[in-house]
């Protein structure tokens, strides 16, 4: 249960600003690829490209094509609704429903379009999804709370378990231990490696060190200047990337001479 | 000696927060007792009416038996209006907040802010001249078809200017209030929260009900509870539209009375313990909206928890 993403030639527009330009890359099954790049460098722009959510900012299009095994998401016909539902995404700052209890928040997707699911069924699909996010013996005797009185790092962890829920084939995470203090960020990095097993992982971070532990696959995002389209400048093995680029620009940014 | 360097020298800075604390103060202060000097105004000037002799009480019965039918009014009045009014309310904002586009919804949002500003006399011609006759037909039409509901029981008002009418003119008056406060509230939900929604593959409708109307929630009773206080409090608009007469259950005949239009109609003439009775009519109608106002807070504040304010 994951598929890979291939991207062809893959320009993203906010009205008529190239925000990112002639992205290629192909995303293995069951790995973990990490985006890195400075700020602004449009990898975050990339990633939400990637489950169709650019389209929720005003004036937010591609050009291009981007396959999850095959299938474009860009067809026209393609329901960005269904996209979503099979790409699942972990946002930068925990965003739990707030009027939700734990128990209904995991829930949240699972209920949606309509679809029915029985007492029992909904009782141990939350204790599974709760359990794949490491979070079941922290909130087991609290289900029926509201999901905002969590730590920020159980909230992001709830959140993970709100999108496994949903079985989806890709989990997209922007940046998700910015806002986390380091044994939270500890507790997501553990958690992404166990999701390996069963996802499709891409991860955008700010922190190396967090790339360079969790992903297999490391992509370099840069931009040449201020209005300036990002572009993805090299894309490879983490421990190539780290240890021996191809690139300059890649080399001065994962050793700390940039800008 | 010593000096604590920690300790407070008196600067400007601190002048200035103590005049704005001593403001907001007396302000809060002001609020509460301009509220206690209204209820300690009517409760005085209605008093004669509560001690005298019920045969001389309008009606020969005494106060309860005359203020109980137009207390009935005045509440299905209100109810007719927020009926109509809550539900397109809320259905125009999320509109405008997140179906429109921007253009549209900015011309939109202005022209109802515009209806709010149409004076309450001007809706009571319009309900007197325009919607009363247009609405006999269809009352004709509900008198024969479904007359077997005592609240559309026959036979129908021939001039149109019945309760129901009333009420559908109050739901157009407090409509841009609702929508507008509604809208704002919209407005305001945290792209954190309708992301979250989406993501997770929902349809705008479902990311509405997910993260929109939670978020809203008390938002939508204060503008409704703000609607209720104007179409409780309405006057001019029912005094015209409104041929009134006792209390009867049917909605589309002529009859029913509200305690506003009951008191602007009759305080010209009135004096001695009529007058009396009008002001305590009014004590009435003050008391009615303070319950409904801290039974809409309690609802919101049953739901504290789950807010998101945590």
């Amino acid at each position: 249960m994951s598929k890979r993403i291939d991207v062809k030639d893959l320009n993203v527009y906010y009205s008529k600003f190239l925000a990112v330009e002639d992205v290629n890359i192909e995303i293995e099954a069951k790995s973990v690829t990490a985006f890195i790049g400075p700020s602004g460098c449009g990898k975050s722009t990339f990633l939400r490209t990637l489950n169709r959510m650019h389209e929720v900012i005003p004036g937010g299009r591609v050009e291009g094509e981007v396959l999850l095994d095959g299938d474009n998401l860009y067809e026209s016909g393609v329901d960005p609704v269904t996209v979503r539902s099979q790409i699942g995404m972990v946002f930068q700052r925990p965003n739990p429903f707030p009027t939700m209890s734990i128990k209904d928040n995991v829930l949240a997707g699972v209920k949606l379009n309509g679809k029915k699911i029985s007492r029992s069924d909904a009782d141990s699909l939350v204790e599974k999804s709760l359990r794949g996010a490491n979070l079941w013996n922290e909130v087991k005797d609290r289900l029926d709370k509201p999901g905002s009185g969590l730590s920020g790092g159980q909230q992001q962890r709830l959140c993970i378990a709100r999108t496994i829920a949903v079985k989806p084939q890709v989990i997209l995470m922007d940046e998700p231990c910015s806002a986390l203090d380091p044994i939270s960020t500890l507790a997501i990095e553990d958690l992404i490696n166990e999701l390996k097993s069963e996802f499709t992982v891409v991860i955008v971070t700010h922190n190396m060190q967090q790339a360079a532990r969790v992903s297999d696959k490391t992509a370099f995002f840069n931009i040449a200047g201020t209005g300036k389209p990002g572009k993805l400048i090299e894309y490879a093995e983490t421990a190539t990337i780290f240890s021996n680029p191809a690139v300059k620009a890649t080399e001065d940014y994962v050793s700390g001479r940039f800008g | 000696m010593t000096t604590n360097a920690l300790r407070r020298n008196g600067s400007k800075g601190q002048a200035g927060d103590k005049i704005f604390s001593g403001a907001a103060l007396g302000a809060g202060i002001l609020i509460l007792a301009t509220l206690l000097a209204v209820a300690i105004f009517l409760f005085i000037q209605a008093l004669p009416t509560f001690t005298a002799d019920p045969t001389l009480v309008s009606g020969g019965e005494g106060f309860l038996a005359y203020i109980f039918p137009i207390v009935i009014g005045t509440v299905i009045a209100a109810a007719i209006a927020l009926l109509i009014a809550t539900p397109v309310g809320i259905a125009v904002a999320l509109f405008i907040s997140h179906y429109a586009p921007r253009r549209l919804a900015a011309g939109l949002g202005y022209v109802i802010d515009l209806l709010a500003a149409i004076p309450s006399v001007i809706y009571g011609a319009w309900g007197y001249l325009v919607l009363a006759p247009a609405l006999v037909p269809s009352f004709q039409w509900l008198a024969e078809n479904l007359g077997f509901i005592p609240v559309f029981a026959g036979p129908a008002s021939q001039t149109g200017k019945t309760i129901l009418t009333a009420g559908i003119v109050l739901a157009v008056m407090v409509l841009p209030i609702i929508t507008s406060l509604s809208r704002e509230i919209f407005l305001q939900t945290p792209k954190l929260h309708e992301e979250a929604a989406l993501a997770l593959g929902a349809t705008r409708w479902e990311m509405i009900t997910m993260s929109v109307l939670p978020f809203a929630r008390p938002g939508i009773i204060s503008a409704v509870m703000l609607g209720l206080g104007r179409a409780l409090g309405e006057t001019m608009a029912v005094a015209l539209v409104l041929s009134t007469g006792g209390l009867i259950p049917s909605l589309i005949k002529s009859g029913n009375q509200t305690i506003a239009a009951e008191i602007a109609l009759n305080f010209p003439e009135a004096f001695g313990l009529r007058l009396a009775e009008l002001i305590a009519a009014g004590l009435v109608l003050f008391v009615i909206t303070l319950v409904v106002n801290l039974i809409a807070r309690a609802i919101i504040a049953r739901h504290k928890e789950f807010s998101g304010a945590n």
